[in-house]
């Protein structure tokens, strides 16, 4: 990682992808967000870091309208996606979450063959035109995943027969084959051993080049280890927001510096 | 903290991490007596069941399997022009004027011919005693075959008649010499002659490929009653409820699981799916006689009335069942085609839906096997009725009237010849191996749709 401020320089240049203003999110009169404004730049990955129940979670689900299918759950405030609010009347969550892909805590792959998995969202979209075309999406995302060459001889196996981080990467390739442009990732690593997370993270580091990656994780290594960019969020409270360098080497907030030096969490 | 453990030592807790592993003490004991007892009262209910199901079975199956078997008389019949068709004119029309009456002499004769021609002592019996050892469905059985072919009046023709209730008693040993004795309608005499015949080969027992087509028979005659006609009926009504509760329960219970608010409209309907579960069934036979016959005018006694009523009856069924199975499939399954942008329909159709088919098929077999099973609402109804024409194809024949084979065994319950103690017994058998394989095609469809996984 001793590139890491090179990347920040580059980073710092490219535009803002997805930004909060002023988000609250409520379960039914629990108020689980409180005042978030967060700028999410394109092509970069941002970790959300804090303790268990400190709404960083909710607030990755508020950006794709996960939260929609709990029936009490309140989003307030704007979030854009390129400059649109995503929580328009007129927004249809199903065309957002195309564009905002996700991945999610524990891998959890379609119980159909592998193949299927991945085709699965180009089919619903319609991306491919032939069969073909399908097919080089598949190997394609399977590529991207970095699962291709583990699993090219077995395309119409069960997904569920992978190994966890094998079913993970699975999970990263199907968010990658509907080509969004964001892609979330809920605590990809935390059901995984050492070198699943170690490939995972790898896979991160190259998604970046083509997506913007919004990453929530336990992890302060990993925050340290993937991310361009760190939000420090401490019940619903987003605490502070900045280069990942300069969270975890000088943070502002006292907060901050009680949870990276493990003082509080 | 037992006695002992405070013996000598005024804090338990040391006694206890004092004493060897090997001892066990007062309170382990008596936990696992506890447990022992347990254990024990559980084989004993689980005998006791066993005992219960044993006892059923055999029992049924002691009763009914005699209904399987049946004995018939090998007669050479002359159809006689000078009964049959005075004119010889050959019209179709005359010769069904000429009714069943009309063709006992001509039995009476081929009994009296064949027990002389095998050599039979007739034991002073006379000729009407004689032919009284045959069904008097007999007759019906050759009028049956003269109207359908009257170029063979002047032959003489081979059949295979049933031989009388008692004669057939008698080699399903529920007919002895005793009783025989004792009895109006048979005679030891009879009986006698019958062994003759047997020993001729004229007579004998085979299967009974008739109980299963026959239709239902009179109360003097329960060697011809057979289920065709409730079979028939009750394949119609599962139909009639297959194709009405399965779309209705499953989409019914899609919507409530996957797409209504919740709110308290909908936790009212659920309290009450639950509820209408619970209903006795002959209610809703009372509704179905108001609403289907004397509302909307359906036929009575018409299996599509019967369909509907026991669709009813079914639905809460198949709807607690698939929205158990909805629900078991796991979130994260939604979750993941929600994320990679599946509307909500899709989700269900291509994720959801496949994953509960298991259940939702178990639901629905066992769902038809109660509605199969079900006799209260079928008597309201009007099913209750003597039928012995069969019902035509489908859909026209959903309207004609027939009869169901749970009313059926109720039915024959209630008739005075222990024959039909006997046919009860083996539709009760036919009606258990028809639940047997709705059971084994539930077992079968859920093996085959969870390997696709």
């Amino acid at each position: 990682m001793f590139d890491t401020p090179k990347r920040e320089a580059a980073v710092t240049k490219t535009d803002i992808k997805m930004s909060a203003r002023n988000c609250q999110v409520f379960y039914g009169d629990n108020q689980a967000i409180k005042d978030v404004d967060v700028d999410i730049d394109d092509k970069t990955v941002t970790a959300f870091i804090g303790p268990s129940g400190c709404g960083k979670s909710t607030f990755l689900r508020c950006l794709n309208r996960m939260n929609d299918t709990i029936p009490i759950c309140r989003v307030e405030g704007t979030i854009t996606l390129d400059g649109e609010d995503i929580y328009d009347p007129k927004v249809d969550p199903v065309q957002l979450r195309a564009k905002v892909g996700m991945v999610f805590q524990k891998p959890n792959p379609f119980p159909k063959s592998i193949y299927d998995n991945i085709a699965y969202g180009p089919r619903i979209h319609g991306l491919a035109r032939s069969r073909a075309e399908l097919d080089d999406i598949v190997e394609k995302s399977l590529r991207r995943g970095a699962l291709w060459d583990e699993v090219k001889d077995r395309l119409h196996e069960p997904g569920t027969g992978l190994s966890g981080g094998q079913q993970q990467r699975l999970c990263i390739a199907r968010a990658v084959a509907t080509e969004p442009e964001v892609l979330l990732m809920d605590e990809p690593c935390s059901a995984l051993d050492p070198i699943a997370t170690a490939q995972v993270e790898e896979l991160i580091d190259e998604l970046k080049q083509n997506f913007s990656v919004v990453i929530v994780t336990h992890s302060m290594q990993q925050a340290a280890r993937v991310s361009q960019k760190t939000a420090f969020f401490h019940l619903g409270n987003l605490v502070e927001y900045g280069e990942t360098g300069q969270i975890f080497t000088n943070p502002r907030d006292p907060r901050t510096e009680s949870y990276i030096t493990g003082r509080i969490g | 903290m037992t006695d002992i453990a405070r013996n000598g030592s005024s804090a338990p807790a040391p006694a206890r991490r004092n004493r060897s592993l090997l001892e066990v003490d007062d309170r382990t004991r008596r936990r696992n007596a506890a447990e022992a007892r347990f254990k024990l009262m559980g084989s004993i209910a689980v005998i006791i069941g066993l005992l219960a199901l044993v006892g059923l079975l055999t029992s049924i199956l002691l009763n009914g399997m005699s209904s399987f078997r049946q004995t018939y008389v090998s007669l050479e019949v002359y159809l006689d022009p000078a009964k049959l068709d005075k004119d010889g004119s050959g019209n179709l029309e005359k010769i069904a004027k000429v009714t069943t009456f009309g063709y006992k002499p001509l039995i009476q004769k081929a009994m009296v011919a064949t027990v002389a021609a095998n050599g039979v002592d007739d034991q002073g019996l006379k000729a009407k005693k004689i032919a009284d050892m045959i069904s008097p469905e007999a007759p019906a059985t050759i009028r049956d075959y003269v109207l359908a072919n009257p170029d063979k009046i002047g032959e003489t023709v081979r059949f295979d008649l049933l031989a009388g209730g008692r004669i057939d008693g008698y080699y399903k040993g529920r007919v002895t010499m005793e009783t025989a004795a004792l009895d109006r309608n048979v005679s030891p005499e009879q009986l006698r002659i019958a062994d003759a015949l047997r020993d001729a080969g004229v007579l004998d027992t085979r299967f009974n490929w008739a109980f299963f087509t026959a239709p239902d028979a009179s109360d003097t005659r329960p060697e011809a009653a057979g289920l065709g006609v409730a079979i028939l009926g009750s394949a119609y009504m599962m139909l009639v409820v297959l194709v009405l509760a399965l779309p209705l329960g499953v989409a019914a219970s899609i919507y409530l699981e996957e797409f209504a608010p919740q709110n308290w409209f909908t936790d009212l309907i659920e309290v009450n799916i639950s509820n209408l579960a619970a209903v006795p069934s002959i209610v809703f036979g009372i509704l179905g006689l108001a609403v289907f016959i004397n509302y909307a005018g359906l036929p009575q006694s018409a299996p599509i009335v019967g369909g509907l009523v026991l669709t009813l009856m079914t639905l809460p069924t198949i709807i607690i069942a698939t929205r158990a199975a909805l629900k078991a499939v796991p979130p994260s399954i939604r979750e993941a085609a929600l994320g990679v942008g599946a509307s909500k329909m899709q989700t269900v159709f291509h994720h959801v839906l496949p994953l509960a088919m298991p259940g939702i098929l178990t639901g629905a077999i066992i769902g038809l096997a109660q509605a199969l099973g079900e006799t209260a609402p079928l008597l309201l109804i009007g099913m209750v009725a003597f039928v012995r024409e069969y019902p035509a194809a489908p859909p026209e024949g959903l309207f004609d009237p027939a009869s169901a084979l749970p009313v059926q065994i109720y039915n024959w319950t209630t008739r005075g010849d222990p024959a039909f103690v006997e046919r009860a017994s083996g539709a009760i058998i036919v009606l258990l191996v028809f639940l047997l394989i709705m059971n084994i095609l539930a077992i079968i469809l859920r093996r085959r749709f969870e390997r696709r996984w």
